[in-house]
């Protein structure tokens, strides 16, 4: 173990490397960059055996990714915002052939206007395209979520492809310090990549085929129990995780001074972290708050956000997201969690930090005065800073 | 929590330093935590940038800029005015790269770009600054920079650097003693 002073994107490459999968195809875009530019100096100078092939644009950035997987090897890309939405019509395809890639997403803004800066509309406005996705809060957990998203994707009860999102810039381009396990430590944790879902000269089977309207529903059945099993899976990776390398992550959502709170921010991504400090502060002036980090998207935390909020009085949604028309898409799986499990507390939406507007201490002070208003039974959607939409 | 703002021009390193001060700090041991991370966005070649370094002996979970700094460091004279002392906090200090004389409590001077002209042969004054911190700052010291210089630095970068460090710090110590 070393400790390395590090950025999440080269966080996220150094946990790359102790994976070491045989292929890497990527197309670099603004914030993903310098995970790309790490990975191909690493090939360069010898530390990580894998074929580096530096694609055209992210549709064949993803293609790529998925030839190589179709023969047995093990493979990586990164992409960002309108990279990402390039290669939509691929995450189609990587995920009905059950193709097992791990994906870095840089979470960025998507035009237009055009910008660079980080809000999370690109992986969330392809959230039912059939991919894992979670969303790491600091460098340490970038890194273990490179490692832990082969184990995850690749078992056989899974197979589905995964996508590990940072906050564009609020992560990938801040350096901290980051715990970087021996590879020995890797080899024991991830078994090699075997699967039957491969082109193999022996034994001919068809891959990536088309079905009719009979066998087509039931893939797609299929593809969905591969999503719903990651959260069994993601468990059983942690488990053995945490004795190997000293670090317990807790599932599909991360509850913090959630179990006596009355008032409960439900968030995604770095924010966390300004919300939990919030909470810190607002516990010690006698209000119980408590914050609760969707650390997966899909598969979606339906149970553990029931369970926290079943004795909550409130809860609100912060989200760097919205749904045109709607609301933001966290809020609408949210609120159905609460529905099906039959919680009728008023549930409340806050929309900040699209392309990349500051949010601040006061606005997430704002947000728990709002919840300890009276509004039972009560959903709105703010757009912090610009409105107030009852 | 110590917080170090940073001012530079792109290509002056002012992100560098940044980062070099975390590192230094958070390499001391185990309960030391930094995050560094520059001004986000587009960087251009000249244009005023700015960079952040937060210091403390928890975890730091904010990852918002910093409104008000322990220290602001100005690799670039023509980039202060007297509004960064607004942003101090109470006993907080401007480090300014100059050759001009300021007679204010809360402003250090020093000639940044002649220590590094005559060291390295360039006019890079940020690892000068550096030094400079490990002056005043009581919680960095010159060695916890020349560590971090050679764990984030290459190697033909470390003497020059260690170098213009250890004489920046010579220069104020002398002045502040």
């Amino acid at each position: 173990m070393s400790r390395e002073f590090l950025s999440g994107n080269e966080a996220f490459a150094y946990g790359i490397r102790l994976v070491s999968p045989q292929v890497i195809s990527a197309y670099p875009i603004t914030p993903q960059t310098i995970v790309v530019e790490r990975l191909s100096e690493m090939v360069e100078d010898g530390s990580l055996k894998s074929e580096f092939i530096h694609v055209e644009s992210e549709h064949s950035a993803l293609s790529c990714a998925m030839g190589a997987n179709a023969t047995g090897a093990r493979t990586f890309t990164a992409t960002s915002s309108q990279g990402l939405l390039y290669m939509a019509e691929c995450l189609a395809y990587a995920s009905g052939g059950r193709f097992p890639i791990v994906m870095m997403n840089a979470n960025r803004s998507t035009a237009l206007p055009w910008n660079i800066y980080g809000d999370q509309r690109d992986s969330l406005s392809l959230l039912d395209c059939g991919w894992i996705q979670a969303y790491a809060k600091d460098a340490q957990e970038s890194l273990d979520l490179a490692i832990l998203s082969y184990y995850i994707a690749e078992h056989p009860k899974v197979s589905t492809p995964f996508m590990v999102n940072l906050d564009g810039f609020h992560l990938t381009h801040t350096y901290e310090i980051v715990e970087v396990p021996e590879s020995g430590l890797v080899k024991a944790f991830l078994p090699d990549y075997n699967t039957d879902n491969k082109i193999d000269f022996e034994n001919p089977k068809n891959l990536a085929f088309s079905a009719g309207p009979e066998h087509n529903f039931v893939f797609k059945y299929k593809e969905h129990l591969g999503v719903l099993n990651a959260a069994e899976i993601i468990s059983e990776a942690e488990q053995k995780f945490a004795p190997l390398f000293g670090r317990q992550y807790s599932g599909l959502a991360e509850a913090y001074r959630c179990d006596d709170a009355d008032y409960i921010l439900i968030t995604l991504g770095t924010i966390f972290g300004l919300c939990s400090d919030v909470a810190d502060r607002l516990r010690d002036e006698g209000v119980k708050a408590g914050v609760l980090r969707l650390r997966y998207i899909r598969p979606f935390p339906n149970k553990e956000i029931a369970d926290i909020a079943q004795k909550a009085k409130s809860v609100a949604v912060l989200e760097k997201d919205i749904s045109f028309g709607n609301e933001g898409t966290v809020y609408t799986n949210v609120n159905s969690a609460l529905q099906k499990a039959g919680i009728n507390i008023s549930s409340l939406n806050f929309i900040g930090g699209l392309g990349g507007r500051d949010i601040s201490e006061e606005d997430i002070r704002e947000i728990f005065s709002k919840l300890r208003e009276n509004n039972k039974g009560k959903t709105a959607v703010h757009f912090i800073g610009i409105e107030e939409n009852g | 929590m110590t917080e170090i703002l940073w001012h530079g021009r792109g290509g002056q390193g002012a992100f560098t330093a940044a980062r070099i001060l975390g590192a230094a700090y958070s390499f001391k041991g185990e309960n030391f935590f930094a995050l560094a991370f520059p001004s986000f966005g587009p960087e251009r070649r000249g244009a005023p940038i700015r960079a952040f370094t937060k210091l403390s002996d928890k975890p730091i979970h904010s990852r918002s800029e910093i409104k008000a700094s322990d220290y602001t460091v100005f690799l670039d004279d023509t980039l202060f005015s007297q509004d960064a002392l607004s942003g101090l906090k109470e006993n907080g200090k401007v480090i300014l790269n100059t050759t001009k004389n300021y007679d204010h409590p809360h402003i250090i001077t020093i000639d940044a770009t002649s220590i590094a002209s005559e060291i390295l042969g360039l006019p890079i004054a940020n690892t000068v600054m550096l030094g400079t911190l490990a002056a005043l700052y009581n919680s960095i010291s010159v060695s916890d920079i020349e560590f971090a210089i050679e764990r984030t630095m290459p190697q033909k970068l470390w003497n020059g650097n260690k170098a213009v460090v250890a004489a920046a710090y010579r220069a104020l110590a002398k002045e502040t003693a």
